[in-house]
């Protein structure tokens, strides 16, 4: 076995999580490209933004007292999440479950809202097939959205890995960059509230 | 039950197409039972399906750029072969079916041969050439691999089951899009191009680890060899610009299969944004490709020439360069599009200032060939192929760069001749000197040279003849992808690019021979230095082929040709005291079985199979899980195995013929036959 691979940290010994090491290298090299994904989108949805073709448009759908609810959601599971890493880094097992649920409470709420919107939206006659405004819009939430499931998916795997394996550096490590992708996809949906909600809500 | 799919999707429509599918299908069989007959499943199952290990890894990427190579020529022979005769009547392919060829010529070629070419050289040599004992994620790289063998799998098949699109490779809407093309054929190229896609992005994620983070002691960034410069920027080109396609090809299918409206002509969509997102992958692309070939050139030249590099630091500036300006001249595919004057001229000057550091390049192979001496290879005869012909492609390259020049020459076959003109020495020729020139080193004896040489001749004599008439025939207004026409003047022109097609042809049974001659007469070719050319660089240091882990003990680097260096001081081949265990990554089969699932994922997708599709995705989600909650995957080879191999490569050594070093009067072994000169 490999040395690196087989501590073992439990009870109170901090966890040498390097946030240069190759795999955190690599993973942030993969945000980069993911979110040259979402840049692409956004450039989308502005170009089709006025392109609502006789339909609805943001001032009509969109509400600001969700979207603000939303927000709320997204930024506090950010901030359970980094006290996940606290309670990782102190070597807190319970603590890293306990706060992991706590975030992934919250992140389902938030996805919950999301596709609420969406049903209500469909219902309404102005689901994605609408217009190119509604294409651009489904497709860059929608997006974030999966991102944001795939996360709960993540944190359910390292609760599962968290409780069975302990915090053993490979799982640690995991932790980590999955808080990476949390915490970006937080940034993501923060432009999402100021190009999409916010201008929709303003002027629509 | 099956979606869409019925008995109709079976290529009834033409006996042409019928012989293609037969030729696929029957070519699948033939492989399957030559490796039945051999008993061999077993061991390409161990040894190489399921191998992590960059080096194999990279030669099975060789292999289907190879085969796609192939099926990609075949498919423009056709096209040659249908205009040389289509004057005033209909040829002997059906329009529809003659759109097919071309649209997966293209797709083909770029996806399936260019990319796969490309990756495989990296994977071979760049952890050999940086002192690494693998890539940075050795799971990930055959996840890679088999992405892009998945998306190669679906063009093939789109050839037996249905038809594949006729919107050719760049599949521009409205036409792409659900009204027009109702068929599979749109689909088969969206998700061969975003199933392998997803693939090249975690190439390219990898191998930037991969150089910033494995690089041996020592090895600065300057003190990198040029490939693994040009193969590091490729890769960040890679990372930034596959999204751009990810994107492009994906908000098609959406539209498509969901009825939205990002490109439809009615509710809002916006046609010409898939051009701009389309081409801001595809422009970098064409960077992707070639810098990496750059890369090639860089060691054939002065391995050839006997001299270090001319111009290092300006060679490495000019591949930053080029990889940011490649950014920014993406509109240059579209001036026809109605942007403003001021808009395109941006792009036309970008696009002319981007031909500087290009020159650069050259000027700089110059002058390392200049007072060198010059042993002709094979190698070396295709990057002078590609020095000279490559020059004229960029400079109808900078014509077309001026808009009032692209509004005439645009969708004419001016277009077609100049991007072959820079993709086939550009990309093409460098892949096949990286082809010639590491062949030793991959499996341990040369290449023939004679037939090496002889297929250089044929391809570029082949592509003067096919390509010099296009420039021609696009002056006299002759569109691209014609299936049929009626003006006479052209066609003694598209006769010569056809008679060109068939020398080219002569050119690819030559590497086939090349390649059959030289396994049959490899004892006598052995490469027992594992240095063959008295290469510069630290792959060379290897045996050949090189042990799994490459380097027994990681080399210390303090000089830009590291190789070269240890041999002038005479300490290239030290034994050192004593060796230590080395961990290494178990193979997994992984890999193969995601991307088998992702072929049937996208299959599926096309046909409209709903379960089959979301069972596929589940099954990769919990490969995928499996895969990254793997702890324990390392296997130990202990100090004394090491010490067995080294010793075996040790008594290889001393049985090499000696050569004297030029520069230094050291006296090395290296191979047996050393050209002409020294």
């Amino acid at each position: 076995m490999n040395a690196g691979h087989s501590t073992a940290s439990e009870g109170g010994a901090s966890l040498p999580i390097d946030g240069r090491d190759e795999k955190a290298f690599g993973f942030w090299v993969y945000l980069m490209s993911d979110a040259i994904i979402f840049a692409l989108l956004f450039a989308t949805y502005i170009v089709l933004v006025e392109n609502t073709a006789g339909g609805p448009g943001g001032k009509e759908l969109f509400s600001l007292s969700r979207v603000f609810t939303e927000t709320m959601l997204l930024l506090a599971s950010s901030a359970t999440f980094g006290m996940a890493t606290v309670a990782m880094v102190s070597g807190d097992r319970s603590g890293v479950v306990r706060w992991l649920l706590v975030t992934f409470i919250l992140g389902a709420a938030f996805v919950a809202m999301e596709l609420n919107e969406f049903a209500g939206m469909i219902a309404a006659g102005a689901g994605p097939d609408r217009s190119g405004f509604l294409s651009a819009f489904f497709v860059l939430v929608g997006t974030h959205g999966l991102h944001v499931s795939a996360g709960l998916i993540g944190i359910v795997f390292m609760c599962v890995q968290v409780v069975t394996k302990g915090l053993t550096v490979p799982v640690a490590s995991r932790l980590y960059r999955l808080g990476l992708f949390w915490h970006f996809l937080d940034i993501v949906w923060i432009a999402i509230f100021s190009v999409v909600y916010l201008p929709g809500v303003l002027d629509g | 039950m099956l979606g869409r799919l019925t008995i109709d999707a079976l290529p009834f429509y033409s006996w042409v197409a019928m012989g293609g599918a037969a030729v696929t299908v029957l070519g699948a069989l033939a492989v399957m039972a030559v490796i039945t007959w051999l008993g061999a499943w077993r061991y390409l199952w161990r040894e190489w399906l399921t191998s992590v290990d960059h080096k194999r890894i990279g030669i099975m990427y060789i292999v289907l750029a190879l085969v796609m190579l192939l099926r990609g020529f075949v498919d423009a022979i056709m096209m040659r072969a249908q205009q040389a005769v289509a004057l005033n009547s209909q040829g002997y392919l059906p329009a529809d079916h003659f759109d097919q060829i071309f649209s997966s010529h293209g797709t083909i070629m770029i996806f399936f041969v260019a990319m796969p070419f490309m990756s495989g050289l990296m994977n071979l040599i760049i952890p050999l050439q940086i002192g690494a004992r693998d890539v940075s994620f050795p799971y990930m790289n055959s996840l890679s691999l088999w992405l892009n063998a998945a998306g190669a799998a679906l063009v093939l098949v789109s050839l037996v089951i249905g038809k594949f699109s006729t919107a050719g490779w760049s599949a521009y809407p409205p036409y792409s899009g659900i009204e027009y093309s109702p068929g599979v054929g749109v689909d088969y190229w969206s998700f061969a191009v975003l199933i392998s896609g997803v693939g090249s992005t975690m190439t390219g994620i990898n191998f930037i680890a991969t150089i910033f983070k494995k690089r041996a002691p020592g090895m600065t960034l300057m003190r990198m060899p040029l490939f693994t410069w040009t193969v590091l920027t490729s890769s960040v080109l890679v990372v930034f610009a596959f999204p751009a396609l990810t994107v492009s090809a994906a908000l098609l299918e959406m539209d498509r299969m969901l009825g939205m409206h990002f490109f439809t002509n009615a509710d809002g969509g916006n046609m010409m944004m898939f051009a701009n997102l389309f081409w801001i992958w595809g422009h970098p692309e064409v960077y992707i490709l070639i810098l990496p070939a750059f890369g090639v050139f860089s060691h054939v030249v002065t391995t050839f020439s006997g001299k270090r590099l001319f111009g290092y630091t300006s060679l490495v500036y000019a591949t930053t360069a080029i990889g940011i300006l490649s950014f920014i001249v993406w509109l240059h595919h579209f001036f026809t599009m109605g942007s403003s004057a001021n808009v395109n001229a941006f792009f036309g000057i970008m696009t002319m200032i981007i031909a500087v550091p290009t020159g650069v390049k050259v000027f700089d192979w110059l002058f390392t060939m200049y007072r060198g001496r010059i042993e002709f290879h094979s190698p070396m005869l295709w990057t002078l192929g590609f020095m000279a012909t490559f020059v004229i492609g960029g400079m109808s390259g900078v014509l077309l760069a001026l808009p009032p020049v692209d509004y005439l020459m645009h969708n004419t076959t001016f277009l077609v001749a100049h991007f072959h003109n820079m993709i086939i020495p550009g990309v093409l020729f460098g892949y096949l000197a990286g082809y010639q020139f590491w062949f030793p080193k991959a499996f341990g004896f040369r290449l023939n040279e004679q037939w090496g040489k002889r297929s250089f001749w044929c391809w570029i004599i082949g592509f003067y003849l096919a390509f010099m008439p296009l420039y021609v025939l696009g002056l006299l207004g002759m569109p691209r992808r014609m299936e049929h026409y009626t003006i006479a003047e052209w066609q003694p022109h598209l006769i010569v690019a056809a008679v060109g097609a068939c020398v080219i042809l002569l050119g690819i049974l030559c590497l086939a021979v090349q390649l059959i001659v030289s396994i049959r007469q490899r004892d006598q070719a052995r490469d027992l230095s594992g240095d063959p050319w008295l290469g510069r660089t630290l792959e060379w240091s290897t045996s050949s082929p090189p042990p799994v882990y490459n380097f027994a003990i990681i080399p210390r680097v303090d000089e830009r040709d590291a190789f070269q260096e240890m041999k002038e001081n005479g300490i290239a081949y030290e034994r050192p005291d004593k060796y230590e265990d080395i961990y290494l990554p178990k193979n997994s089969p992984v890999g193969i079985i995601v991307g088998g699932f992702a072929f049937m994922f996208g299959f599926a997708m096309v046909w409209h199979i709903w379960w089959l599709a979301i069972a596929c995705a589940l099954v990769i989600v919990m490969a995928l899980m499996v895969l990254s909650s793997e702890d324990d995957n390392e296997y130990c080879l202990t100090a004394k195995e090491v010490e067995q191999i080294e010793n075996a490569r040790y008594r290889d050594l001393a049985k090499a013929p000696r050569i004297i070093l030029p520069e230094s009067e050291e006296i090395v072994p290296g191979a047996p036959i050393q050209g002409t000169v020294r």
